[in-house]
């Protein structure tokens, strides 16, 4: 994406438009040819449900379809905004991405740093392969996990009851879940999300090092003044990233680990949109809420790109 | 050269320590589900504490896992889809991303414009589950693997892999009359090997452990991939159509360590093949880092 301005090579051509498409066509259309099953795939499943998404103007009903149903302006973001959930799920799904960014954002960062001063390639290799597994395993057989440590004859309680605390069933109380989830989020994506900046840091020129170290910095300082300014475009990118999907707390772990008695902190605009839509069948209205959150989203990833762009020079485009 | 001062080798001592920590923190919870798996159902329920081996050794967990239908079912559908996507998907993402790297296309940028716009922007759950209802594909299999077909962070991966191929061998080929399919079979994909390995591994995990799709599109829990029976086990609860042979006594103590074996068995394959593909996942990350 970053690079896709360099790769323009513009030919200087001076010849009409319709000239130039047809010879255009004639050079290469074994190519376009080849692309039609790829460009099939995305009108098809990825600008048709874009398209699909104009029934949250409407009172829509499958059997009538987009063409037949009602139009109904604004209504449905109207009943959302005044609905008495929508606070709520916005206060949710901010805490729950606020919390990530806070504690989940950093840890591979960090992690990544202490990583690069092991001495030991060896050691290394195996903190890596260790620390990356959680990420191939199952989103369900996680959530499983989850649910049999934290129920109250499992062995978190276990501790807890040693050290002289109460047995609960942690997934039914409302003030643990935020908790639960970011900290299973760190134990999933933590070696993962290292590997990017471990990239970033076998990039450093080595002659930066020893030049720190000529003018007398101790590892501590070559950390601060090479290390760290080094990965610094990669975790803005990561970062520009993230705030492009504030409002994007994945459903999948929601719904694996929510249930009605959690929904007070656990229910995120995701999942809502899950229920209502795909549960109550309630789809203009879901679909409404659904492009509120796509929209803001969209709207964040560019601001934060444009003031990227602006202070740090580092974009996305 | 290196100087090592005490503040140093303090440091390194707590960042060695900082690391086995970590490591234990992973490892324990997926060595504690093998450790129940195997263990006697009563000593488990009434056992408290950190497991450091099985209690007993029993195998009655795995035998009614296997004896399982829906598991076995399960299995099945889901090697179907793992076969079946993954090869869809590569092919289709290989072919893309060659000719998407060509040069002198007129129409090339605005399409990579048109596909990345998708990874910023969707259409949203709900248009798109109304879209393949719209299709006609809901209860086939055909609803989980073609919505999902190409995965656009694969496609930029594999396009970058052949941006790197140099011009002229492309281009003498081209002089040689060989056309677009040959000189991506003969020149491009031999040379950009290890990158389509690293697609292969990405779309292989990506169905391995997919269950949301299959969850909202299928209704016949025939057709039910894996990942989607162990959400029935593992997160609903029901182990009732395993434990029906079993005394009612033994019920309770049974499905909890059915629960581990389930487990075990479902997550085995990738456990036991990704010491072997790591290092091709990683690369992944690396040539989309590179890529930003």
């Amino acid at each position: 994406m970053r690079n896709v301005k360099n790769n323009i090579s513009k030919p200087r051509y001076s010849k009409p438009f319709s000239v130039r498409l047809k010879a255009d066509f004639r050079r290469n259309k074994e190519l376009y040819l080849l692309l039609i099953p790829l460009i099939a795939f995305y009108i098809i499943f990825k600008y048709v449900p874009m398209y699909g998404s104009v029934i949250a103007f409407q009172d829509f009903s499958p059997r009538l379809g987009i063409t037949g149903s009602d139009w109904v302006g604004f209504k449905n973001f109207i009943d959302f905004f005044s609905d008495k959930s929508f606070i709520r799920i916005l206060k949710n799904t901010v805490i729950i991405s606020f919390s990530s960014l806070i504690f989940c954002f950093p840890a591979p960062i960090i992690f990544a740093l202490l990583m690069n001063e092991l001495r030991s390639k060896i050691f290394t290799r195996s903190v890596q392969t260790i620390t990356y597994l959680p990420h191939f395993i199952s989103m369900v057989v996680i959530c499983g996990l989850i649910r049999r440590f934290t129920v109250d004859t499992g062995f978190i309680n276990d501790i807890i009851a040693f050290f002289g605390g109460t047995r609960s069933t942690m997934l039914n109380n409302p003030k643990l879940f935020v908790p639960i989830y970011i900290i299973s989020e760190i134990w999933q994506g933590l070696g993962w999300g290292s590997i990017i900046y471990l990239a970033a840091l076998t990039g450093v020129d080595q002659q930066l090092y020893e030049a720190a170290m000529i003018d007398g910095a101790g590892r501590w300082k070559q950390t601060l003044h090479v290390t760290i300014p080094a990965i610094m475009p990669t975790v803005v990118i990561m970062f520009i990233l993230k705030i492009g999907n504030i409002l994007n707390v994945g459903y999948e772990k929601i719904i694996l680990l929510y249930n009605p008695l959690t929904y007070e902190t656990a229910d995120v605009i995701s999942s809502f949109v899950y229920r209502k839509g795909l549960l109550e069948q309630n789809w203009g209205y879901s679909a409404a809420v659904g492009m509120f959150n796509s929209v803001i989203n969209f709207i964040l990833l560019i601001a934060a790109n444009k003031l990227s762009k602006k202070y740090t020079e580092t974009s996305l485009w | 050269m290196r100087r090592h001062t005490r503040g140093e080798n303090i440091f390194n001592i707590f960042d060695i320590v900082i690391m086995v920590v970590l490591m234990v923190l992973t490892l324990y919870p997926l060595l504690y589900v093998v450790f129940a798996s195997f263990s006697d159902g009563t000593r488990l329920m009434r056992f408290s504490g950190l497991l450091t081996h099985p209690l007993g050794f029993s195998q009655a967990a795995y035998k009614s896992v296997f004896a399982n239908p829906n598991i076995m079912h399960g299995y099945a559908n889901t090697l179907i889809l793992v076969v079946a996507g993954t090869a869809m998907g590569v092919i289709l993402t290989v072919i893309g991303g060659y000719c998407l790297s060509r040069k002198n296309m007129m129409w090339r940028n605005t399409i990579m414009l048109a596909i990345t716009f998708t990874m910023f922007f969707n259409g949203g759950l709900i248009p798109t589950y109304l879209n393949v209802q719209r299709l006609g594909l809901l209860d086939t299999l055909a609803a989980i693997l073609l919505p999902t077909a190409i995965n656009t962070f694969n496609l930029i991966i594999m396009r970058t892999a052949f941006l790197s191929i140099p011009d002229s061998l492309v281009e003498s080929a081209e002089l040689d009359g060989a056309n677009q399919l040959i000189i991506l079979f003969r020149i491009a994909l031999p040379l950009a090997l290890p990158t389509v390995m690293v697609i292969v591994l990405y779309y292989a995990v990506e169905r391995w452990n997919e269950w949301f799709n299959a969850m909202i599109y299928l209704q016949d829990a025939k057709k039910f991939p894996l990942a989607l029976v162990l959400r029935e086990i593992l997160i609903q609860e029901s182990t009732s159509s395993m434990t029906q042979d079993v005394g009612v006594g033994d019920k309770e103590s049974v499905s909890l360590s059915i629960k581990y074996a389930v487990i075990v068995v479902a997550t085995l394959p990738i456990l036991v093949l990704y010491p072997f593909l790591q290092k091709y996942f990683v690369k992944g990350v690396m040539v989309g880092a590179v890529k930003g």
